[in-house]
C-alpha cells in the first residue's frame, strides 16, 4: 500500500538518508538500516528504555518513534558517546563499578544518562533514579547505577575544572575511573 | 505493524482536510505514545497516519500572564515543567506533566493526546478541568471551541467527529491570590497509572483565610475525569483550614462513581478521593500563599 519514504536525518552528527515505510520504528531503522545495534528492543512498547536514543537532545523511547518522524532531527545513539576510541566517563564507570550484568539495558542507561548529566553536572541520588525511572534493569537492581552515574558526574566536573579541552568533549582514558580504549571501531556509520 | 500511509501536514487546514477526505480510518499522531502501541497491538487500526507536529500552532507554548495559556495540542510534556513561568502559573499542569511515564515519555507525550486518548485516568485531565481549560478545535468548517469538562464522553471518547482535530488548550491568565496542584496514588514510586487522582484549584480573598473560588476535578473514579461539583460549590466562602480540606474530601467522595478493577476496589477508590482531595487543596492553598 505504501510507498517508501525517503528520510534526512542526523546521526552521532553525520548526515544521514534512509528510505522506509511509513509503519517501520525508528529503532528498526537504526538497527537493520543502519546497522547501529547498540540501541535494543527490549519491550517494545515503551515501557523498558533498553532502545533510549536522543532526539533533538531530549531521550525517546526509539521504539515509539516512527522513523520518517526522524525527518530532520539530530539523533544521537549510545555509538556516540565513546570520543575517538576513548570511552566516555559514563561509559568507563559503568564498568568500573560493575554496573551492569547481561548489558541489554546499558546502552539506553548511558544514553539517558548523558542526557541528564548534559542538563545537570552535580544531579542527587533522588534526581538521579527520577530521571532513570524509564530505563528497567532486571539483572542488578539499581544501586550500582546510581552510583555509576554519580561517579561520571564527578569526574565529568573535575574534567571541566581542570579546563582540559573546555570543548565538553571529556573521557580521555586517563581520567578517573580510567576507561580502556575501545578495542574495536569506535563509530559505525 | 500493518502498514498506513503517512502524512505530515503543515497547517490545520491541510490536517482538516487530510482528515476529513481519508478514505478509511485517519489517526492523529502527536507523540506516539499511545497511538504507536495501539497501532501494533492492533487495539487500534489506521489507513492513515497524520503527524500533526509540522503545525507551527500545534506545538507553541505562548504564556504571558496577561492572557494565560495557550499550549498547542502536540506539545511534549516536558516543555511545560522545564518552564518556569508556565509551572509558576499553573503548578497543577506542571505537576500532572512531570509524572506522565517517564523522561521518555514525557519528552513526547502531549497533553493534548493525553485528553484526545480520552482514558478517565489520564493524569494531565483532572488539571486541565481544574484549571478551566478550553478545547480549540479545528475541522474544514471553521474553528469551535469546548470546556475542558466537556470533551471526554465515555472511557476512550470524546466530541471530535471525522475530520476534526483538537488545535490548542487555552488557559485563563492566573487570578491573584490562586493556584493548583495534581496528585494520584499508585502503588509503586513511578511509571504507573492512577488508582485515583484529584486536581485542585483555589483562590483565596485579599487576607489570604477565606476560599473565595473553586474547582476540584477527579480522575480514575469514573467514566470521564469529572468535576467535583457538590464540593466545587460548598468550598465558596470556607475558611482556608485543615477542617475545610477535609470535609470537602467527604463531599468529593460522594461525586465519585468507580469501578473495582486490577488497580483498585470501589471502596478504596472513593478512599482515596478523600485523601488527595484534602492534600491538593492543602497544597494550592499553601502554594497561592506562597504567591505561586
Amino acid at each position: 500500500m505504501s510507498k517508501k519514504l525517503h528520510v534526512t536525518t542526523t546521526v552521532n552528527g553525520e548526515a544521514v538518508e534512509f528510505l522506509c515505510e511509513p509503519r517501520q520504528s525508528l529503532l528498526e531503522v537504526l538497527r537493520e538500516t543502519m546497522r547501529l545495534t547498540g540501541a535494543k528492543e527490549g519491550c517494545n512498547n515503551g515501557n523498558c528504555g533498553a532502545c533510549t536514543v536522543l532526539m533533538n537532545g531530549v531521550p525517546v523511547n526509539s521504539c515509539i518513534v516512527l522513523a520518517v518522524e526522524a525527518e530532520g532531527a539530530k539523533l544521537e545513539t549510545v555509538e556516540g558517546l565513546a570520543d575517538h576510541g576513548h570511552l566516555h566517563p559514563l561509559q568507563s564507570c559503568f564498568l568500573e563499578g560493575a554496573a551492569l550484568q547481561c548489558g541489554i539495558c546499558t546502552p539506553g542507561f548511558l544514553v539517558t544518562a548523558k542526557a541528564l548529566l548534559d542538563r545537570n553536572p552535580n544531579p542527587s541520588e533522588h534526581e538521579i533514579r527520577f530521571q532513570l525511572a524509564n530505563n528497567l534493569c532486571r539483572c542488578t537492581g539499581y544501586d550500582k547505577i546510581v552510583r555509576a552515574v554519580q561517579a561520571a558526574a564527578a569526574e565529568l566536573r573535575a574534567t571541566k575544572a581542570c579546563g582540559a579541552g573546555g570543548s565538553g568533549t571529556v573521557g580521555h582514558a586517563d581520567a578517573g575511573c580510567g576507561g580502556p580504549a575501545v578495542a574495536g571501531p569506535a563509530k559505525t556509520t | 505493524m500493518r502498514n498506513f500511509d503517512y502524512a505530515a501536514p503543515t497547517s490545520l487546514a491541510e490536517a482538516a482536510s487530510l482528515l476529513a477526505r481519508a478514505p478509511g480510518t485517519a489517526r492523529v499522531l502527536a507523540g506516539g505514545t499511545d497511538l504507536i502501541v495501539q497501532l501494533r497491538e492492533n487495539v487500534r487500526e489506521a489507513d492513515l497516519v497524520v503527524d500533526v507536529k509540522r503545525i507551527p500552532e500545534l506545538t507553541e507554548l505562548a504564556y504571558s500572564a496577561g492572557t494565560g495559556l495557550h499550549l498547542g495540542a502536540s506539545t511534549p510534556c516536558y516543555r511545560i515543567y522545564e518552564d518556569p513561568a508556565v509551572s509558576a502559573a499553573y503548578p497543577a499542569l506542571a505537576d500532572a506533566a512531570r509524572i506522565i511515564g517517564g523522561w521518555q515519555i514525557s519528552s513526547r507525550a502531549s497533553v493534548g493526546g493525553n485528553l484526545c486518548n480520552s482514558s478517565p485516568a489520564g493524569d494531565s485531565l483532572a488539571p486541565l478541568l481544574a484549571l478551566d481549560a478550553r478545547c480549540v478545535i479545528v475541522g474544514l468548517d471553521g474553528t469551535r471551541e469546548v470546556a475542558a469538562a466537556d470533551f471526554c464522553t465515555a472511557p476512550g471518547r470524546n466530541v471530535l467527529a471525522k475530520g476534526e482535530l483538537l488545535a490548542k488548550l487555552v488557559f485563563p491568565a492566573p487570578a491573584p491570590k490562586a493556584s493548583s496542584a495534581y496528585e494520584r496514588f499508585i502503588p509503586r514510586n513511578e511509571m504507573d497509572i492512577a488508582v485515583a487522582g484529584a486536581s485542585s484549584w483555589v483562590q483565596l480573598n485579599a487576607a489570604g483565610d477565606t476560599i473565595i473560588d473553586a474547582r476540584v476535578a477527579l480522575s480514575a473514579v469514573a467514566p470521564t475525569v469529572r468535576l467535583a461539583t457538590a464540593a466545587n460549590r460548598w468550598l465558596v466562602g470556607q475558611p482556608a483550614v485543615e477542617a475545610t480540606f477535609e470535609r470537602a474530601g467527604e463531599l468529593a467522595r460522594e461525586s465519585a462513581s468507580p469501578i473495582s478493577d486490577m488497580r483498585g476496589t470501589v471502596e478504596f477508590r472513593r478512599h482515596l478521593v478523600g485523601v488527595l482531595v484534602k492534600r491538593t487543596l492543602a497544597t494550592a492553598v499553601a502554594r497561592a500563599l506562597a504567591g505561586e
